[in-house]
């Protein structure tokens, strides 16, 4: 079971990374940017109507915030594994 | 020559806009009219109070499912975070609400869906507060929707537990960014060929870019619900709508 795990993770990161490999020109800018452009192709009058209520004021700092929703989740989820896996262990000792 | 050139241009590029990029695949702030803010948000509505009615329901039946369910929302909080590369040189990411979906049904998932683009929208300017409706329905309602009816789909005709996940999650993460495609081509339809022509340029930016990404969240979904089977077997089942069905789990 675990070993199957890791290969599925391996797979994961090699999905993840292969497209750096394979397009060394590429931008990787974000897919909403590309879709902004879009709009603005097809209509050249249209003007955003609302802008964000706050911005993180640099990239270094959205990076930041970015991390730490992932950080906050990972949290959560590594302790719910841990607390189930060692609650499931206790349980195959105590039987 | 030439190429030091190229790599000059692409990093003065880069420079001026990356700083100012708001990565990921959300309907970005302002950009969709008010009256299309609106259908989307009043569209959305039965979907959120039916997921808190669910909820809490699932809760007061048992509470130690609270723990289950928070683990579901901070796992698409990860994967929405993760924006990550893919074949048409840029970068979107996953959406994460599929686990939500697969266990708790699709109402549970909406709400783990609209917290995570709250957060978004209110921190990191991604996605916005006008567009929340519209970014809440594909995220939150229809990759939910298509996750779940999948899987018990999949689990009827018997297919083993893992390939409907995997195939279900998927195509649930695949779902979500057609919709954003189609509420974004029905808002701006090109002045030449109509929605169509507008459908075609928006999913060749969202949905194309998503197709190695949803590959990627249908397998980390496979993972960890195999972790979550295997050490905690009876309040998966017990949370999951398809008790029946699963004995004939591996």
């Amino acid at each position: 079971m675990s070993k199957k795990n890791i290969f599925l993770i391996l797979l994961v990161i090699l999905l993840t990374f292969a497209p750096l490999f394979l397009l060394k020109n590429a931008e990787f800018a974000g897919a909403d940017d590309r879709a902004e452009s879009a709009i603005t192709e097809i209509n050249k009058d249209y003007k955003p109507w609302f802008s964000s209520i706050w911005e993180p004021p640099s990239g270094e700092v959205e990076s930041l915030l970015f991390s730490l929703q992932s950080a906050i989740g990972a949290g959560i989820v590594c302790y719910y594994i841990g607390y189930i896996k060692g609650k499931s262990v206790k349980g195959s000792v105590k039987k | 020559m030439k190429k030091n050139y190229n790599i000059f241009i692409i990093s003065f590029l880069a420079f001026i806009l990356i700083p100012k990029a708001a990565y990921g695949m959300h309907i970005m702030e302002g950009f969709l009219p008010p009256k299309w803010c609106i259908l989307w948000a009043v569209l959305c509505i039965p979907f959120i109070i039916k997921g808190f009615i669910s909820i809490k329901k699932k809760i007061d039946e048992n509470p130690k499912g609270k723990m289950l369910i928070a683990m579901a929302g901070a796992y698409a909080f990860v994967l929405s975070a993760l924006k990550i590369p893919s074949v048409t040189g840029s970068c979107s990411h996953p959406t994460g609400v599929g686990l939500g979906a697969v266990i708790f049904g699709p109402y549970v998932a909406s709400v783990l869906g609209l917290i995570v683009l709250i957060f978004q929208a209110l921190l990191l300017a991604h996605g916005g507060i006008t567009t929340l409706g519209a970014n809440t329905f594909s995220m939150g309602v229809v990759g939910p929707l298509v996750t779940y009816g999948l899987y018990k789909f999949l689990r009827k005709i018997k297919v083993s537990s893992p390939v409907s996940i995997f195939i279900s999650t998927m195509l649930g993460d695949l779902a979500t960014y057609v919709t954003t495609s189609i509420q974004l081509s029905i808002a701006f339809p090109d002045k030449t060929g109509g929605i169509t022509a507008s459908l075609v340029k928006f999913m060749s930016i969202f949905a194309v870019t998503q197709i190695p990404l949803a590959i990627s969240e249908g397998i980390l979904t496979v993972v960890v619900f195999n972790v979550l089977y295997k050490y905690n077997r009876d309040e998966v089942i017990e949370f999951s709508m398809n008790k029946m069905e699963e004995n004939c789990n591996e």
